[in-house]
């Protein structure tokens, strides 16, 4: 019983990650991550090493900035 | 051939001074150890391929072969998938081995670009559904309805066999390319290959395309709309609530974007459902009762504001929603397909395949293969394969999973669009189907109309028209052109026997309409924007300050342009007296399979340069195809005395009937609807002599390209300078063993540096 619990909230965990993933949510996440290993972390930003990190909604706004610079296609 | 193999080796070879192991891991399983994997058969191995094998042996049999009085939907589910299997684990492998031949100690522009934003390494199931997402839209959907006519088997047998020898091949090619080019555009790599005269043409072709595709795909949401105030009414509602999303992740949740498309999909059903009680009132259905022009001119309308106002408020969110959908009810067709495994009766090829028919004029040859060109062969993918995903892609050999793969999903969704079509009656269908002209919009003239074909099996009666178009909540389904109602009706018959039953089916009637709708405005959108930037770049050529895009006028001008060219077409399409789906489809399949024309002549000249000539065949096969097949229709429209099939054959005999002083001709009751033929055939012509132009200037310069390369022994490449990776990632959805062993030893050093480092403070970004 437990085991397939475990299963089953391994696959909604997994599941969740896909979703998440297509969606682009983890951009963010994806961008800190970066950021901390080029620039040396959130911190060292702060203190003048390279551009400081964004803010989540910094970034947001950045993304939909981009986007609207350099439209990408959808397919018919 | 020894000669260039020895220079295949340089090219490619261990020349480039790239490392296996950099640093502490490997970046990439030796090719030998791979190698051995693939060649050891073990005995459990084999037994699956020979039993997907077998399974897909048989399918083919029951379709191909049998001939009953129906066939199982089940057979086409089967058969194409061990048919993709088999491509995809063989004829994709030597794609792979012998053409592209990726290299995984190479870095990709994800990781030698990174930049955390349009550079970034993305893990390649995510960017499967991704690029999936991207490439999949309403055309699969449509096309392989109106290619019903000729019967389930030509349409089925060009969906799979096309996809596996051109359209996956295609898609694998240009995302290849363009990955090793850091992410170049189409347009910017046919200059490099082709030269200035080739990369215009391919430039100018690309942009009216554009305008072709987007036009005709508004044209589907118009006549699926048209008369429909339930549809009018819950597709309305999907810009409110991408608007509610927009202002919602702007001001009050960045980021969160699985909730806002939960909460998007919510409000999305509860449009549906709205829609048919306000459908159900009088002022309701007077409200929203809306004819075709008018429909036309709100999606123009609707088209240019969407077009300039900022992206984060209607583009974003409707995209995020759009690709919610997109997933969720392909899976879920899948699923419903699958346990309802509806009986098929429609004849393996019709009557109509060598003759034409009242929905696709002119013979299955060349018809059929611009009728269903999404699903087998889509020019448009090449614009998305030279996109973003190039830029996103983690490891150089997973393009073959993406790019190949993803095209065969597509085209399984194709396939699962004609199941759903043909699984409605054959009377519904050419009843649904066929134009104005010929049923008259009534269910007496359709009844009569369809009868009178002669169809064997075919006995409509109009109880069944008007009992179908109240199960599905619409006044009549008679002439309702395009694809998409068609569709939507087969889908509300699979699911309701699902969920629901008959009283279940105007709801999912809507729900697929809805769900076309919703893919087919985001593409308008995009399809604007994308125009537009190209429209900017070229007049600031001439006019240096349409370069600057964020110049306001600029914009707008540009818009304007371009959706004033779609706009016409819609317009033309909306009013025109022959029913404009069947008139302006071929052109919307021409266009797309030109596109892949010209993409795949791009890759030729591409292959060709890196002096790989012995397995130049792999590109040559599927462009010759599409480039005969293309330019053969096109002279059809142009040249054909058949006024059906001919676009100035039917100018011709209307002129002609005007010049006679007659008020009347064929399907145009008036004089002012003779003139509108008149005008209509005009403009369709003219734009085929402009594709068919365009793209026989694009080959034959590829075809030069090709050939001085052979000439000159070429063996160079464009491709940006060899980076070392520094990562590793397992190239197909289930890594191999050897794979996996790899891949737990990079865990297991992520893990290492991680608790090596100092704890994370908490997050600043907040």
């Amino acid at each position: 019983m437990r085991a397939v619990l475990a299963a089953v909230r391994s696959g909604a965990r997994g599941i969740a990650w896909f979703v998440r993933g297509v969606l682009g949510e983890d951009a963010y996440d994806k961008y800190v991550a970066h950021h901390a290993a080029t620039h040396g972390g959130a911190e060292a930003g702060a203190c003048g090493i390279g551009e400081p990190v964004m803010t989540e909604r910094e970034f947001w706004r950045d993304q939909t900035d981009r986007q609207q610079k350099n439209p990408q296609n959808r397919c018919c | 051939m020894s000669t260039t193999s020895g220079s295949q080796k340089d090219a490619t070879g261990d020349s480039t001074g790239l490392d296996l192991i950099p640093d502490r891991l490997p970046v990439a399983v030796a090719e030998e150890v791979l190698e051995a994997e693939r060649r050891n058969w073990t005995p459990a191995k084999i037994a699956l391929w020979a039993g997907i094998s077998l399974v897909g042996a048989v399918s083919w049999v029951m379709l191909a072969v049998v001939r009953g009085e129906t066939v199982n939907a089940a057979w086409f589910v089967f058969a194409a998938v061990a048919t993709y299997l088999i491509a995809y684990r063989f004829y994709s492998r030597f794609i792979e081995k012998h053409l592209l031949r990726p290299d995984d100690r190479r870095a990709t522009p994800a990781e030698y670009k990174a930049d955390g934003k349009d550079y970034a390494v993305t893990d390649r199931r995510v960017l499967f559904g991704h690029h999936f997402a991207a490439i999949a839209g309403a055309g699969p959907l449509v096309g392989p309805v109106l290619a019903a006519q000729m019967g389930y088997l030509p349409g089925t047998i060009w969906i799979i066999v096309g996809v596996i020898l051109a359209g996956a091949v295609q898609d694998y090619l240009i995302l290849f390319f363009s990955m090793r080019r850091g992410g170049r555009s189409l347009g910017q790599m046919a200059r490099d290959e082709l030269g200035v005269i080739g990369g215009t043409a391919a430039l100018v072709a690309t942009l009216v395309i554009m305008v072709i595709i987007v036009a005709i795909l508004a044209l589907v949401v118009v006549n699926a709309l048209a008369e429909s105030p339930w549809g009018v009414f819950s597709v309305s509602m999907t810009i409110p609530i991408a608007l509610l999303m927009g202002v919602y992740l702007r001001f009050f949740r960045p980021g969160k974007v699985t909730e806002v498309s939960i909460i998007g999909f919510v409000l999305l059903i509860a449009a549906i459902i709205g829609g048919g009680m306000i459908a159900g009132t009088e002022w309701g259905a007077a409200f929203f009762h809306l004819d075709k022009v008018t429909i036309a001119w709100g999606i123009i309308i609707y088209g240019f504001i969407a077009a300039i106002l900022p992206v984060w408020l209607l583009l974003a969110p409707r995209d995020y929603l759009s690709t919610f959908m997109k997933i969720g009810t392909i899976l879920m067709l899948a699923v419903a397909i699958v346990i309802v495994r509806p009986e098929i009766t429609v004849p393996a090829v019709s009557e109509f395949a060598a003759t034409g028919g009242p929905v696709v004029s002119g013979s299955l040859f060349p018809f059929l293969f611009v009728t269903i060109a999404c699903g087998a062969l889509s020019g448009f993918h090449a614009l998305i394969a030279s996109g973003t995903t190039p830029k996103l892609v983690q490891k150089e050999r997973q393009t073959r999973f993406i790019g190949y793969g993803g095209m065969l999903m597509e085209s399984f969704v194709a396939i699962m669009a004609l199941v759903a079509a043909l699984s409605i009656d054959r009377g519904i269908y050419f009843a649904m189907n066929s134009p104005v002209a010929l049923t008259g919009g009534t269910v007496e003239g359709a009844v009569a109309f369809v009868n009178s074909l002669g169809l064997t099996g075919v006995n409509l009666t109009p109880d069944m028209l008007t009992q179908t178009a109240q199960n599905v909540g619409e006044e009549s389904i008679v002439s309702r052109t395009g694809g998409a109602p068609t569709l939507s009706v087969g889908l509300a018959h699979i699911m309701q026997q699902v969920a629901g039953g008959t009283g279940m089916m105007a709801f999912w009637y809507h729900f697929a309409i809805m769900f076309e709708a919703l893919f087919i405005l985001t593409a308008v959108d995009a399809g604007t924007r994308v125009a537009r930037f190209m429209l900017q770049d070229s007049l600031g050529n001439f006019f240096p300050k349409f370069k600057d895009t964020s110049w306001r006028t600029g914009a707008w001008l540009a818009t304007a342009v371009m959706v004033g060219a779609w706009g016409a077409v819609l317009l033309m399409g909306v009013t025109d007296p022959l029913g404009g789906i069947n008139t302006l489809f071929p052109l919307f399949g021409i266009a797309n399979q030109l596109l892949a024309a010209i993409a795949l002549a791009v890759c030729m000249a591409i292959v060709a340069k890196r002096g790989n000539f012995r397995y130049l065949w792999i590109v040559a096969l599927p462009l010759a195809f599409a480039a005969v097949v293309t330019i053969y229709a096109s002279f059809l429209k142009i040249f054909s005395t058949v006024p059906a099939v001919g676009y100035f054959a039917q100018n011709r005999a209307f002129s002609e009937a005007l010049a006679a002083g007659e008020t009347s001709f064929g399907a145009a009751p008036t004089v002012q609807a003779m003139e509108a033929v008149v005008r209509n055939t005009m403009v369709q012509g003219l734009l085929s002599i402009l594709f068919v132009t365009l793209a026989i200037i694009v080959i034959v310069t590829a075809i030069v390209a090709t050939w001085k390369a052979y000439r000159s022994g070429s063996n160079t490449t464009d491709e940006d300078a060899a980076v070392q990776s520094r990562i590793f990632g397992p190239a197909a959805f289930v890594p191999t063993r050897a794979e996996k062993e790899l891949e737990v030893q990079w865990d297991a050093q992520a893990a290492e540096l991680k608790a090596a480092l100092p704890p994370k403070p908490a997050r600043s970004g907040r």
